[in-house]
């Protein structure tokens, strides 16, 4: 911008210029030069390096995506004869897989309900709409959402509210005395049940979950 | 010559700076656009330095480790000197510049600013709105409170619902099976590296053409843009009636920066940081989790939308909406600029406002929601049990044990899940809140399997004195008649056939 009056030479304004103006017949495009060919080859290099080194990068960033049964496994919920019949109790686990910079994230909730001597429903804590950890009420013997208001019964069928479907449920089996699930993973529509519609009520809480 | 002239001089040989720097300072802007309007641009990418240098600051102390890293906020909080401070700063910045690119896009939308040539610009502007929510719901999982896990629960079960790879898109979302140390390492990644780094290059990009293409002129009723034409017109304009952009309209972008900080500044010192809530332990369920603010009429949606229409709404509308603001320059590149001359435009621009005004406010005390303490917490008014006779009081015990409460309000207290039932029998005869307290139907559960027969007779009774002094309760009058003719013998009333 500004044309420097001072009679300093270095001033600003002044640039050098790299050779740009000579060019020659190597330099066009069109002409099969020496370093055309180069410059290719170079292309060429660089992007056969790029895809030998995505495929470790990608196969790096897919780690965590695996089958259920690589996180899942048994975990015990204590003796069989802790939960009394007819009874809903929260109970919480070590999630089965973890680093040990988890923290607390990896103690997870759950409601344990006794039907019979051998008979468990062992519900996720997860609401089936979003998610957020349901609250049980045993004196009406309901299920609360905080979030949207979904309400499920003691069966963990849907009662109302935004939920598709009845509460999550874990495979259980009895070894010992002790009453195991099989746990893992933060129970969703893709790892359990898939989506289901909604049935009549009162019937839709039983698909098994393995989350 | 001074010796400040000769460092001057000294440094531009070598960074030759000058040219460009001045060619950007000096370029002419049509006059009009030196208007207290045409800030909010550059306020936003002040806002975004301010977070830039907050955000490094706070990486200073944060932890980024699932175990640790509510420990570390809580001692920013209340061990670092002033670490409570630059928290303030860092989350009222985020909340302002939400705020700010929102208005920004509004008044570029209504001013017509993304048409011809300008459509490049609102498109990057529009990934710079994505990546400035994307920095706000990155920013919350940071937080790794409550609120944070069970706002990434709801997360992973929205990409659960995608079909085929809903269940590798949670696991790629938490890097592992459940939400867990891994998750957060993820998310601090995405909020300090991958957002912002290409947030900054976005915007920089933005800036370049909004620089190379001139600021957009103001807009005047009957003065069309045409692809043909614009470009000349406007370089008349600019250099006919312009004015040089330094000082004529930056003095104005600068003092509205300045005011746009101080202002997060002050909030930050009176309203001090958010949070960190409730530890991030998953087995402590006594928690009512809620988005920040920029979320919140995401989380109002979603209690309103019947369930058998969520999923497609989840996984269509946001494609849709980003796909409708993309469109917006390629559908009406031409043509009208003024507000005055387009109405469609500014209806819209209302009804999103409008829409989005309601449904956050609704999200702010979440009618929805029951309240989960309410049948502990809230008494009943005692004028209700005035005249009380056993079989009400009782009634009332059970409206209160069962939680009734949690979504039925009464005397302005209790959760407004369903309605208030401070007058229910004056709409409900006996028969009907019998019927409904068994059954149930729409968002009531069926209490007939929870309740005995005498628990239900109980609280019918209760529900049924439910009306306000002088306005009697709800009969049935078919019953009545029968009731009626029954108890007088036939004949004596006459008129009867
Ligand atoms: S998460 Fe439970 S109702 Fe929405």
């Amino acid at each position: 911008m500004s044309q420097s009056d001072s009679p300093n030479p270095p001033s600003a304004g002044t640039e050098i210029k790299p050779a740009g103006e000579h060019t020659s017949d190597q330099d066009n495009p069109a002409v099969v030069s020496r370093r055309w060919l180069l410059l290719k080859a170079g292309i060429a290099l660089n992007g056969l390096v790029g895809v030998a080194l995505a495929v470790p990068i990608f196969r790096y960033l897919l780690g965590p995506v695996r089958r259920d049964s690589y996180y899942n496994s048994w975990v015990s919920l204590g003796a069989a004869d802790n939960f009394p019949i007819g009874e809903t109790r929260l109970v919480s686990y070590r999630n089965p897989f973890t680093r040990s910079w988890d923290g607390q994230t990896d103690d997870i909730a759950c409601y344990v309900r006794r039907e019979g001597s051998a008979q468990f429903r062992v519900f996720a804590i997860n609401c089936a709409h979003l998610g957020c950890p349901v609250r049980w009420f045993p004196q009406s013997q309901l299920f609360m959402c905080p979030c949207h208001g979904g309400v499920y019964y003691a069966d963990g069928s849907r009662a109302s509210g935004p939920p598709e479907r009845g509460l999550f449920t874990y495979t259980y089996k009895i070894v010992g005395g002790e009453l195991q699930i099989d746990a893992g993973q933060m129970p969703t529509l893709s790892n359990t049940a898939k989506l289901v519609q909604i049935a009549t009520p009162g019937k839709d809480g039983d698909s098994s979950c393995r989350g | 010559m001074s010796r400040l002239k000769r460092i001057y001089d000294w440094f531009e040989l070598r960074l030759q700076l000058e040219g460009p720097v001045g060619e950007v300072v000096l370029h002419k802007v049509p006059r009009d656009t030196a208007s207290w309007w045409y800030v909010f641009g550059s306020a936003a990418f002040t806002l975004l330095m301010l977070q830039i240098v907050t955000g490094i600051l706070l990486a200073l102390v944060y932890v980024p480790s699932g175990a640790q890293a509510w420990n570390s906020l809580n001692i920013l909080n209340h061990q670092i000197p002033l670490g409570w401070y630059l928290r303030a700063l860092h989350g009222w910045g985020s909340d302002f510049m939400v705020a700010v690119v929102f208005i920004h896009m509004a008044q570029v939308f209504l001013f017509g600013a993304y048409k011809y040539p300008r459509e490049l610009t609102w498109t990057v502007g529009v990934f710079l709105l994505l990546a400035t929510l994307g920095m706000a719901f990155t920013g919350q999982v940071l937080r790794f409170d409550q609120d944070a896990y069970w706002g990434l629960g709801i997360g992973v079960f929205i990409m659960s619902r995608v079909p085929w790879i809903g269940g590798g898109l949670v696991h790629l979302l938490l890097g592992g099976p459940v939400i867990a140390g891994a998750t957060l390492s993820r998310f601090f990644t995405l909020h300090v590296f991958v957002i912002p780094g290409t947030l900054l290059l976005l915007a920089l990009v933005h800036v370049w053409m909004v620089i190379k293409l001139g600021i957009n002129e103001w807009p005047m009723p009957g003065r069309l843009v045409r692809r043909s034409t614009y470009i000349a017109d406007y370089n008349k304009l600019a250099h006919e009636d312009g004015i040089p952009f330094v000082p004529g309209a930056f003095w104005k972008d600068l003092i509205f920066s300045g005011a746009v900080v101080a202002a997060v500044a002050v909030c930050a010192a009176v309203f001090g940081p958010y949070g960190p809530g409730g530890q991030p332990d998953p087995s402590i369920i006594q928690t009512v989790p809620k988005p920040d603010f920029p979320f919140l009429w995401i989380y109002a949606v979603l209690s309103y939308l019947p369930p058998s229409m969520e999923t497609p709404f989840i996984l269509v509308a946001p494609i849709l909406m980003i796909a409708g603001l993309l469109a917006v320059p390629f559908v009406a590149g031409e043509g009208e600029k003024s507000w005055h001359r387009r109405p469609v435009a500014i209806l819209a621009l209302a009804s999103v406002a409008v829409a989005w005004a309601v449904f956050t406010n609704l999200a702010t005390f979440t009618p929805w929601s029951p309240h989960m303490n309410a049948w502990s917490g809230d008494t009943l008014p005692v004028r209700y049990l005035e005249e009380a006779t056993p079989l009400v009081r009782q009634g009332a015990v059970i409206f209160q044990a069962k939680q009734c409460r949690n979504c039925h309000s009464v005397g302005g207290h209790g959760g407004q899940r369903g309605p208030a039932l401070d007058d229910v029998a004056t709409r409900m005869t006996v028969d009907q809140l019998r019927f409904k307290v068994v059954s149930g139907g729409g968002n009531m559960p069926a209490y007939g399997k929870n309740l005995s027969p005498p628990e239900i007779e109980a609280l019918v009774s209760f529900l049924e004195t439910l009306h306000p002094k002088g306005q009697s309760p709800a009969i049935d009058a078919a019953q009545q008649a029968v009731e009626n003719a029954a108890a007088s013998p036939p004949g004596s009333q006459g008129g009867t056939p």
